[in-house]
């Protein structure tokens, strides 16, 4: 809700920017299911807060439209020698306090982003030194090659050294915070917009920088952000042209915000992965009627449940034509050679044979686990492969919750207790290695995190050793290749299950212009909004 | 027309929940409860209905064209087909198809079901809980009396939505993740059923009290019959009045308490869905013009509810002469 | 009298007592709140790391100790979702819930009441049976698709009212009020005509109740031989006479409606406690639902509290007998 007196403040303030510049400045509004949490922009990895924390905050280099790396507070950057790169620093650039933004900032950013209690460690090796060369340059020197190294760091905000210190919030916030922190309720960065106001949970107003160091591409002279969960709400919203912008629209509407005289959706596919999971290490599953053995150990189960699944239906009726099917456990856009994987076809009657030869005539009963408010209409599909199992004969008990109980039975704290799930990934750092590595990599050995989020536990000593190749081949093309022969052998393996790419649905009114990125990030500094 | 009833939404008592206490059984006989039932059309309707509604879920399975609860029977190519009569229904869809496929009738027909279901057992197990909680408290007095009404005094602060979706929650986490569809049905008889216990304890306790110093208890202590036996044979039916009206009320109140925990997303599971499971996935889909998934099972709630409540205000006024 | 409300006082710290019992330990053992705060991707050491700081580590005894030291002096600790202090959040959503409630009360009772007068009066008149029929249906609609259709009309269709939130508010001290702007005007219509619209039933058949019985007294057939004026029956006695009962419902019904807030807000997007409360149970936030437990039983004992005690005052005879008239 906003303040009378902070109103009459902005309008104020709104009539001096007014006759400042000549272009008029407009007033975004924009709902999300999501709400923004803690300010603080080490405290949560997650893409929205990634997202709304992009409007104040920047990092070395940001991802442009197409979500290719591009200059931000570095201005260029080289790698002298394999180990060491050189970042050399935007001049010039302001905190919203009016601070310099120096090299010992980003000193400072890369020891606080990996200090404890910082929920964004990946983002730099503990081993890699940084090192201040002059006050705009600065060095990474890092142990072993890693030609990916800034590949995140397009949300690795940097803070300003001295306001963090003043202010007692050198170090991170940390997700537990028992008190909240100066850093999580106030911002200094030296983004596009300032934070106004904060009202966790009701209402989030930013105001533009008029000292950015960019060029605006956009009109805005505020962003009030409103968090509305529920999916009517939103979308009443949106036709009552109470919002301009809302995200995501759901798959049901998008006709019918299509067909409203003041919006449209926009829509793309996102670089998030759904794929089924199965439990392949346990010597009996733990949610099954079979005893003795597990299923899911036999290739042919797995690939009988793989051709049982009929991705098509699944698209054109539960995603209503707004996913792409996926051969494989990453996106197209993030793998230049994608192109060369089709997925096994639907093929009911296959499926029914090889678990007639695995030993299963009948079919057999498992419990899946699913996630009914993480992903688009994932209850749905869940539902729709239940029925798709059932007709060749599978009987598949679907146990669709909250991500909150799911994620706490189905992830490694709950000791992975899941026999069947589904689960969606985006790569952190929008490569390959990431999916090879977190959630398709052994997790045999109980110190190393490689496998942390295979649930089902998927394990192949040759694919392990290729992914540990792929993170140190520097050259692009030998790389994808090792790539392609890593996921050729997990899907001879029928390793997982990859079911879509889901798309992204923006609802957006037809007065403002927005860019969409893959990475369903919505971001205001490109949007243009039209006099009202 | 009926008269007056005062719906005891939320758990709180409303001070008007007794009706006059006497011989239910015979007043029921007597001629004229029936003369006013045949008087009121309305009544007889809200019957006729509420009668078709029990029938229709008990033989579900030989008028639905699927059973909805079995995952093999839907097929995706049949979602969202729009009702029969409209340019794109399809034959044997009558009332539609949702975004799996399936068949909205069968999916009323089946949910009304569960709803059914978990309301009887609901009040059946509130309703036992109360009776055999008042006829304590009642009866025996003292400790025992002031224990179980302070617990009736706790509870009644709290709406019983409030205290449903508590005990969902209680429940859930006592047994893990790992509760079925049917586990499920006996969270919520079990969640709904402690929500609405208070009314008939207090109901009950207050007839006791009057009936337990009349003469005929007197008596038959003296000839030295159990506690019990007098408890259930004497005291007992002459409290059945108004506990059969708070029961009826009740009915509604626990189908509507099922449809809202299932909208808050504490009820039925998708796979097998109850009226409030399907009004809530239908929802969804208002926006998006598909109108038959939401409107046909609300209205078969709303008419369900509709004519319980018109029902018990017809009993509750019936048994309640004075104010006819 | 000074016993009788010493007892009753004695009466509300237990039910706040056990209240605070049921809250603790339902929540305490609700979900993962763990997995609520970290990514997917966080090592397990740091998750027990997480664990740990947060106490949950600790006895049930010792964590249950702290828990009502914490809350005696009003302090429910931080959110897991927001990191802000709990007592905070619920205080900044509290005007938004108490004004919905109490809009919805008012809505309530004046409809209510001419409804029931009206319908007692001219029993048999079609507009008293078009009243019977809405109070039917305001009882056997969920609440939920009540505010579903409201929307789907009024904003969507008509345009008329907005969908979702308080519109604009003006802060006075702590308070923040959508009554002095037009537009909060407006968005507080639909959700207090979907919250009200239940005990706009209650009171409706209540009075209609009342009203009936009392004009059978002899006490008005006495008025009425007196040679009364019908006007004078009606309204000088008759529903005078109503009055009492209806505004004892009205306010012990006032929890109830706070409570039930929980629905109305989440269709509707109010920012008060019970918008606050549903994203705690889904987030398993912990801290807030706890809180919120214990705030809204406390409104309720106290409201609970202040209806006996001004019901004693009123009417002696009730002092020996009114036990738990809740």
């Amino acid at each position: 809700m906003s303040v009378r007196r902070t109103l009459v403040a902005a309008a104020t303030l709104a009539i001096a920017a007014s006759l400042m510049s000549p272009a008029s400045s407009q007033t975004l509004r924009y709902a999300n299911q999501g709400d923004l949490k803690s300010l603080d922009p080490y405290t949560l990895n997650e893409t929205t807060t990634h997202a709304h924390l992009g409007q104040v905050y920047e990092g070395l280099i940001t991802r442009d439209k197409e979500l290719k790396i591009a200059p931000a507070l570095a201005e260029s950057w080289e790698t002298p020698e394999p180990t060491r790169w050189r970042f050399h620093l935007r001049k010039g650039v302001k905190f919203h306090n009016g601070d310099p933004f120096t090299a010992d900032d980003v000193v400072f950013s890369a020891d606080r982003v990996r200090a404890k209690g910082s929920n964004l460690q990946t983002r730099i090796d503990a081993d890699v030194k940084v090192v201040k060369v002059d006050d705009y340059t600065v060095d990474f020197i890092l142990t072993k090659p890693n030609p990916i190294l800034n590949s995140q760091w397009d949300t690795w905000y940097i803070m300003d050294k001295k306001w963090a210190e003043e202010n007692s919030a050198a170090a991170p916030t940390p997700a537990a915070a028992t008190t909240p922190t100066y850093a999580s309720l106030h911002e200094n960065g030296t983004g596009a917009f300032t934070v106004e106001s904060h009202q966790p949970g009701v209402k989030t107003v930013f105001k533009v920088n008029p000292n950015w160091w960019r060029k605006p591409e956009h009109n805005l002279k505020e962003i009030i952000f409103t968090p509305i969960a529920s999916e009517a709400t939103r979308v009443a919203a949106l036709l009552s042209g109470e919002v301009d912008i809302i995200e995501p629209v759901p798959l049901q509407d998008i006709a019918r915000v299509d067909a409203s005289p003041n919006a449209q959706v926009l829509k793309g596919p996102e670089i998030r992965t759904i794929f089924i999971g199965m439990d392949q290490t346990r010597d009996e599953l733990l949610f099954s009627n079979v005893k003795g053995k597990n299923p899911f150990k036999d290739i042919r189960v797995r690939e009988a449940f793989y051709k049982a699944i009929d991705i098509e239906s699944i698209k054109t009726r539960v995603m209503r034509g707004l996913s792409t099917p996926s051969a494989l456990m990453i996106a197209p856009q993030l793998f230049a050679l994608s192109k060369d994987f089709t997925r096994p076809k639907f093929d009911p009657d296959g499926a029914k044979k090889l678990l007639t030869e695995a030993g299963y005539p009948d079919g057999f009963e498992v419990t899946m686990d699913c996630p009914n408010d993480r992903y688009v209409n994932d209850a749905a599909i869940c539902q729709a492969v239940v029925g798709m199992l059932a007709r060749v004969g599978v009987k598949i008990n679907l146990l669709a919750q909250p991500k909150a109980q799911y994620f706490a039975k189905v992830l490694k704290p709950g000791g992975y207790q899941t026999s069947l799930y589904m689960l969606g990934w985006t790569p952190g750092t929008l490569d390959s290695h990431n999916v090879m590595y977190d959630i398709m990599g052994c997790r045999d050995d109980p110190k190393s995190p490689r496998g942390e989020t295979n649930l089902g536990g998927y394990c192949n000593k040759e694919f392990d050793k290729l992914t540990d190749q792929v993170l140190q081949e520097i050259d692009p093309a030998k790389r994808n290749l090792l790539i392609k022969q890593a996921f050729e052998i997990a899907m001879k393996d029928y390793a997982y299950i990859p079911l879509h790419q889901q798309a992204l649905a923006w609802g957006v009114s037809k007065k403002l212009k927005v860019v969409q990125r893959a990475d369903n990030q919505v971001l205001p500094y490109w949007m243009v909004k039209q006099d009202e | 027309m009926s008269d007056t009833v005062v719906p005891h939404k939320a758990g709180s008592s409303a001070p008007r929940a007794g009706v006059a206490s006497a011989p239910w059984l015979a007043r029921l006989g007597a001629s004229d409860v029936f003369y006013s039932f045949r008087r009121s059309r309305l009544t007889m309707a809200a019957a006729a209905v509420t009668l078709l509604f029990f029938l229709i879920a008990i033989f579900a399975p030989l008028l639905a064209v699927q059973n909805p609860f079995d995952p093999a029977q839907l097929q995706l190519m049949n979602s969202r087909i729009a009702p029969l009569w409209t340019a794109d229904g399809q034959s044997p869809f009558l009332l539609g198809t949702d975004e799996q496929g399936r068949d909205v009738f069968s999916a009323i027909l089946y949910g009304l079901r569960i709803s059914l279901t978990v309301g009887l057992l609901g009040v059946l197990f509130s309703g036992t809980l109360g009776i055999v909680l008042g006829l304590i408290a009642g009866y025996f007095g003292g400790a025992v009396d002031s224990l179980i009404m302070r617990i009736a005094d706790v509870q009644l602060t709290f709406p019983a939505i409030l205290i449903a979706l508590l005990i969902n929650g209680v429940v859930k986490s006592v047994f893990g993740n790992r509760l079925d569809a049917m586990s499920m049905l006996a969270v919520l008889v079990v969640a709904i059923g402690l929500s609405f216990w208070v009314q008939y304890a207090r109901t009950v306790r207050g007839s006791v009290m009057v009936e337990k110093n009349k003469d005929y208890v007197a008596a038959a202590q003296l000839i030295g019959l159990p506690a019990p036996v007098i408890m259930l044979r004497h005291v007992l039916p002459n409290t059945m009045g108004p506990v059969l009206v708070i029961a009826t009320i009740n009915l509604a109140l626990a189908v509507i308490t099922e449809a809202t925990l299932s909208f808050l997303g504490s009820g039925m599971p998708d796979t097998m869905p109850s009226l409030g499971t399907l009004i809530r996935i239908g929802n969804n889909y208002l926006f998006a013009g598909e109108w038959w998934i939401v409107a046909f099972p609300g209205i078969t709630l709303a008419a369900l509810i509709l004519s319980i409540n018109l029902l018990g205000d017809w009993l509750r006024d019936a048994l309640n002469p004075k104010l006819r | 009298m000074l016993a009788f409300t010493l007892h009753r006082a004695i009466q509300a710290i237990g039910v706040m007592i056990a209240v605070g019992i049921i809250a603790f330990s339902m929540f305490r053992f609700a979900g993962d709140p763990v997995n609520q705060i970290v990514s997917l991707d966080t090592p397990p050491a740091e998750r027990a790391e997480v664990r740990k700081s947060l106490g949950l580590d600790d006895p049930v005894i010792v964590q249950f100790a702290r828990y009502v030291g914490n809350a005696a002096q009003f302090k429910f600790g931080v959110s897991y979702q927001f990191r802000q202090p709990v007592t905070a959040l619920l205080m900044e959503r509290m005007p938004a819930t108490l004004e919905l409630a109490t809009c919805a009360t008012v809505l309530a009772m004046v409809f209510g009441i001419l409804m029931g007068v009206y319908s007692a009066l001219r029993r048999d008149t079609l507009l008293a049976k078009a009243f019977q029929a809405i109070s039917l249906i305001g009882i056997s609609l969920p609440t939920f698709l009540i505010g579903i259709l409201l929307i789907y009309l009024f904003s969507v269709t008509l345009g008329w009212l907005p969908s979702f939130g308080r519109g604009d508010v003006v802060r006075i001290g702590w308070w923040t009020t959508g009554l002095l702007t037009v537009s909060g005007l407006k968005a507080l219509i639909m959700p207090s005509v979907t919250l009200g619209l239940f005990q706009m039933t209650l009171i409706m058949r209540l009075v209609r109740a009342e009203m009936l019985e009392v004009l059978r007294t002899d006490y008005i057939r006495f008025a009425r031989a007196r040679g009364l004026t019908t006007r004078a029956i009606h309204f000088g006695h008759a529903l005078k006479n109503t009055l009492v009962p209806v505004i004892t419902v009205a306010g012990l019904q006032f929890g109830s409606v706070i409570a039930f807030a929980i629905i109305t807000e989440t269709v509707f997007q109010w920012p008060g406690m019970g918008l606050l409360f549903v994203q705690a149970v889904q987030n398993v936030d912990i801290p807030i639902m706890a809180a919120y437990l214990l705030m809204v039983s406390l409104i309720f004992v106290t409201i609970n509290f202040v209806v006996d005690i001004l019901y004693t005052v009123v009417d002696p005879r009730l002092r020996s007998t009114i036990s738990g008239a809740a």
